[in-house]
């Protein structure tokens, strides 16, 4: 089975993802799990862009010294570069969230091991 | 190859190396930097396919996250024993994350191929157009703005905007409660 | 005007310096993104964060005493409410044209400023309400730093 180079950008992806998902199971650290699925988060965007690519294009942003019929023929497809502009976004709203949650449990339990804290000595 | 696919094969191998090092680092202070990199990454991968509205974004959320989580380690000292590791459990991950990938694999054919996308592929007097056909062609006459980007955010998809403005007010307002310093006196106090 | 700072607060002189010179900057970049986001890559949202920055910016060299007095303690949480009650009423503002969200205002000539109706105005509120709650939730998650281990 031959990686046939037009496929081969998408499998980088997915490995991202996979990379993701196995710190997110196998790690033991709240921190290494934040950073799982940050790791995520860049793989899904990655995935998206790689969508809409269209070889030898240029931005999706008009100038004004092109034509329009001649700007339609080879602009990089605008919807999911819109799509992701607001994946990105949530992302970091999450973020803010997992951060404030590893805080607290820090400082009830002083650790940030979940072996630690799955004992439910609180 | 083009100048282009060998940078983009170049930055995704930096990715998927700096992603590895995060998750396997033993100290937390390197793992959160090695994940700043894959970010920037990112964000030099979308200026090489054309999105620069997004390369702006990557690159200036991922400074705002690398300053969150350095600001979390680097005042809490973390003493986690090193415990032997598990070679069943993390066998049995990589074993299945590996079917996972031999799956999407297959599923490729089905994808167009990298590089001409579904959208521009209409065929003349078509009775199905794209959706995306349309945005690009009447775009310009229908909002009067020259970023596409925008105009499909925030005049052709305005209520996904509403729904991300929010996701992002409550996911905040989540985190000031958690956060919030009056709960926990009262219960220090009643203790 | 030299802001006071308390000496310990904050970082070093270096910091502090560089931080003078450079934080107003960082802060015309921010709303130039915000202004020009239907014209140039960049938009709200990133004009938004970059705006955060440049308070994080400032809270981290100065200290928190120097940035709460120049804005109130509640500046964060009422802008955050104030932008996305903005962004709602442009919404709903587009009924007098017929549907939720019609772009109302005229489109103009391309490649100017004032163009493209509501998309301007749209801009400014998601800069605003980003921003503001992103400081926000900095402060709020910065104010917790030396924590001791629990005695069990």
């Amino acid at each position: 089975m031959i990686l046939e180079a037009q496929n081969l950008p998408y499998l980088f992806a997915m490995l991202l993802l996979a990379v993701g998902l196995y710190a997110i199971i196998a790690k033991k650290n709240l921190i290494k799990v934040i950073v799982g699925v940050m790791v995520i988060e860049y793989a899904v965007n990655l995935f998206l862009l790689l969508l809409g690519y269209r070889a030898g294009g240029v931005a999706p942003i008009l100038t004004p010294d092109v034509s329009e019929k001649a700007f339609i023929e080879q602009t990089v497809d605008p919807i999911p570069q819109a799509l992701i502009l607001t994946s990105i976004v949530i992302g970091l709203g999450v973020l803010a969230l997992m951060v404030a949650i590893a805080i607290r449990l820090y400082e009830k339990y002083g650790t940030f091991d979940v072996t630690e804290i799955r004992k439910l000595r609180g | 190859m083009s100048g282009v696919l060998i940078g983009l094969f170049a930055l995704l191998l930096f990715m998927v190396v700096a992603s590895l090092i995060a998750v396997e680092a033993k100290d937390l202070l390197s793992a959160v930097i090695c994940v700043g990199a894959a970010g920037f990454g990112l964000a030099l991968i979308d200026l090489l396919l054309q999105a620069p509205d997004l390369a702006i974004t990557q690159m200036v959320v991922e400074i705002l996250c690398l300053v969150v989580l350095i600001r979390v380690v680097i005042t809490r000292r973390d003493e986690t024993h090193e415990t032997p590791k598990d070679t069943f459990t993390v066998g049995g991950v990589v074993l299945c994350l590996g079917l996972l990938l031999a799956a999407c694999y297959a599923c490729f054919k089905h994808l167009n191929p990298f590089g001409s996308p579904l959208f521009g592929r209409a065929v003349e007097g078509a009775s199905v157009v794209p959706m995306a056909d349309q945005y690009v062609a009447n775009g310009l006459e229908k909002t009067g703005a020259t970023n596409y980007v925008m105009s499909v955010l925030l005049d052709f998809r305005a209520y996904d905007t509403l729904g991300e403005a929010t996701v992002i007010f409550v996911s905040i307002i989540g985190a000031y409660a958690i956060l919030r310093k009056v709960g926990r006196l009262r219960h220090a106090a009643g203790k | 005007m030299p802001p006071e700072s308390e000496p310990r607060a904050g970082m070093s002189l270096i910091v502090k310096t560089i931080t003078r010179l450079v934080a107003s900057f960082i802060l015309l970049f921010g709303i130039y993104i915000v202004l020009y986001g239907h014209l140039t890559p960049g938009g709200g949202f990133a004009g938004g964060v970059i705006v955060a920055c440049s308070l994080i910016l400032m809270l981290l060299a100065f200290g928190k005493t120097f940035v709460f007095g120049f804005i109130s303690e509640r500046a964060p949480t009422l802008w955050d409410c104030v932008g996305a009650l903005a962004f709602l009423l442009i919404a709903v503002a587009g009924y007098f044209g017929g549907t939720f969200f019609l772009n109302l205002f005229s489109k103009g000539t391309p490649f100017q400023l004032f163009s493209a109706g509501i998309i301007p105005l749209c801009n400014m509120a998601i800069g605003v309400k980003v921003g503001a709650c992103l400081f926000g939730v900095f402060l709020a998650l910065a104010g917790f730093r030396l924590s001791q281990k629990r005695s069990v």
